[in-house]
């Protein structure tokens, strides 16, 4: 229950950030914060007390597996999940770059252009 | 005034996400579809990781659109950075004596072990996308130790290229002679925790590791170039 | 038993780190301890028995990103006004 609770914080954390912080690179690290939380809400939704991680290398293991080991499937979601995330954090910091090499400022107040 | 506002709202969100989330039990068996991916994954790929199985063959098209997003974000980012005009000019660095020689020493290490991760991929923790990061992390070290380091950025683009083909020739392979794309049943599965096991799946897993590992460190080159200038 | 108190310490020093990464004035301490959550994130994953999800968190929370948010601090500027 712990786990729920700290990554649902996490996740207000990050959005916190988002929403009040106007410096822009707190906004970024703000949504790296998010993704961090929302990987470990799902991962431990697949967890089941007691159980083992879902490599089947032992041969008990491979009698009545599902009574054996937890949910793989979150895993799998997550993996992919963390590897899109450094990539998108990526584009958003080379948009964050070319934004202040326009302005040569990261206060998001600055920046009044799509405003109207 | 904008502080209390989002105050609120995230208390509003809290409570209905700790609604949702109260709703499932913590630490219990709750299985859905994975019931199927786990009882009968070993007879049916024959890999050791039930993870890496999930990965590559149940939920192998889901891997290739991640694949290709991976590819998509780092074309934006070197488009971006190209109209970017924040090159500054440093003064040539050079790390310390004992940084170089470390990095040097671990450099070809870390790649082999990248290479050991995703090679055995279906049979112990890890598989391609670890791999790839290891692989980019090596480059990473060698980028900060040394100025002048420069990956080949031709090759490393052609390197991605030729696993994203591999990858998608393996699909097609699949749907041409077993019945649909990504099927695992045109090699011979082989024994269970054998390294020569599990049909396509160490197949596709190698050209995720390349790929990826190339498309990092293809990433990580372009934001340390766009940034520094030889004086 | 040990093992769980030790678990809520972690996630209890996640949640610090987070709340410092959000209101300290200087970004580059606050990137670092962005990627400090990681690496405390990816210890969670290996007792939540993820040992996939461990090595990727590992290797590209604590090393990957931190890099290019560094990058990006000494492209930009280092002190929030």
């Amino acid at each position: 229950m712990a786990f729920f609770v700290s990554s649902i914080l996490l996740i207000l954390i990050g959005l916190y950030a988002v929403l009040v912080k106007r410096n822009i690179m707190k906004i970024v690290i703000g949504l790296s914060l998010m993704d961090t939380g929302v990987n470990l809400l799902i991962i431990s939704l697949g967890f089941i007390r007691g159980r083992t991680a879902p490599i089947i290398n032992t041969r008990d293991l491979l009698v009545n597996t599902s009574s054996k080991v937890v949910d793989p499937l979150p895993q799998a979601l997550v993996l992919t999940a963390i590897v899109i995330g450094v990539a998108v954090t990526a584009v958003a910091l080379s948009i964050v770059m070319l934004m202040y090499s326009k302005k040569k400022t990261l206060e998001i107040d600055e920046y009044k252009e799509l405003k109207w | 005034m904008r502080k209390w506002f989002a105050l609120a709202l995230l208390i509003v969100l809290g409570f209905f996400l700790a609604e949702i989330a109260s709703s499932f039990p913590f630490g219990q068996e709750k299985w859905g579809v994975s019931k199927h991916y786990v009882d009968r994954g070993i007879e049916e790929n024959r890999g050791a990781n039930l993870v890496t199985s999930i990965v590559v063959n149940y939920r192998g098209f889901d891997t290739l659109g991640e694949v290709t997003v991976l590819f998509l974000a780092a074309t934006a980012l070197a488009f971006l950075l190209s109209t970017c005009r924040c090159r500054r000019k440093y003064r040539r660095w050079d790390a310390s004596l004992i940084l170089k020689t470390a990095s040097e020493t671990l450099y070809p290490l870390l790649i082999l072990f990248g290479a050991y991760i995703f090679i055995h991929g279906h049979l112990t923790p890890g598989g391609g996308f670890q791999g790839g990061t290891v692989i980019a992390s090596a480059v990473m070290l060698m980028l900060l130790s040394y100025f002048s380091f420069h990956p080949n950025h031709r090759a490393l683009s052609t390197t991605e290229g030729l696993a994203g083909l591999a990858f998608v020739l393996i699909g097609f392979a699949g749907l041409v002679w077993g019945g649909s794309f990504l099927a695992n049943n045109i090699l011979p599965l082989g024994q269970w925790n054998r390294l020569f096991s599990a049909g396509v799946i160490p197949l596709i897993y190698v050209a995720v590791g390349f790929k990826v590992g190339a498309e990092l460190s293809g990433l990580i080159t372009d934001m340390l170039k766009a940034t520094k200038e030889e004086e | 038993m040990i093992l769980e108190y030790f678990m809520l310490f972690l996630l209890f020093l996640m949640l610090a780190l987070g709340i410092y990464a959000v209101e300290t004035r200087d970004l580059l301490a606050s990137v670092l301890a962005a990627g400090f959550i990681s690496l405390v994130a990816s210890i969670v994953y290996l007792y939540l028995q993820a040992p996939d999800v461990a090595m990727t968190e590992a290797a590209i929370g604590a090393g990957l990103t931190t890099l290019i948010f560094i990058i990006a601090v000494r492209k930009t500027e280092r002190y929030e006004k």
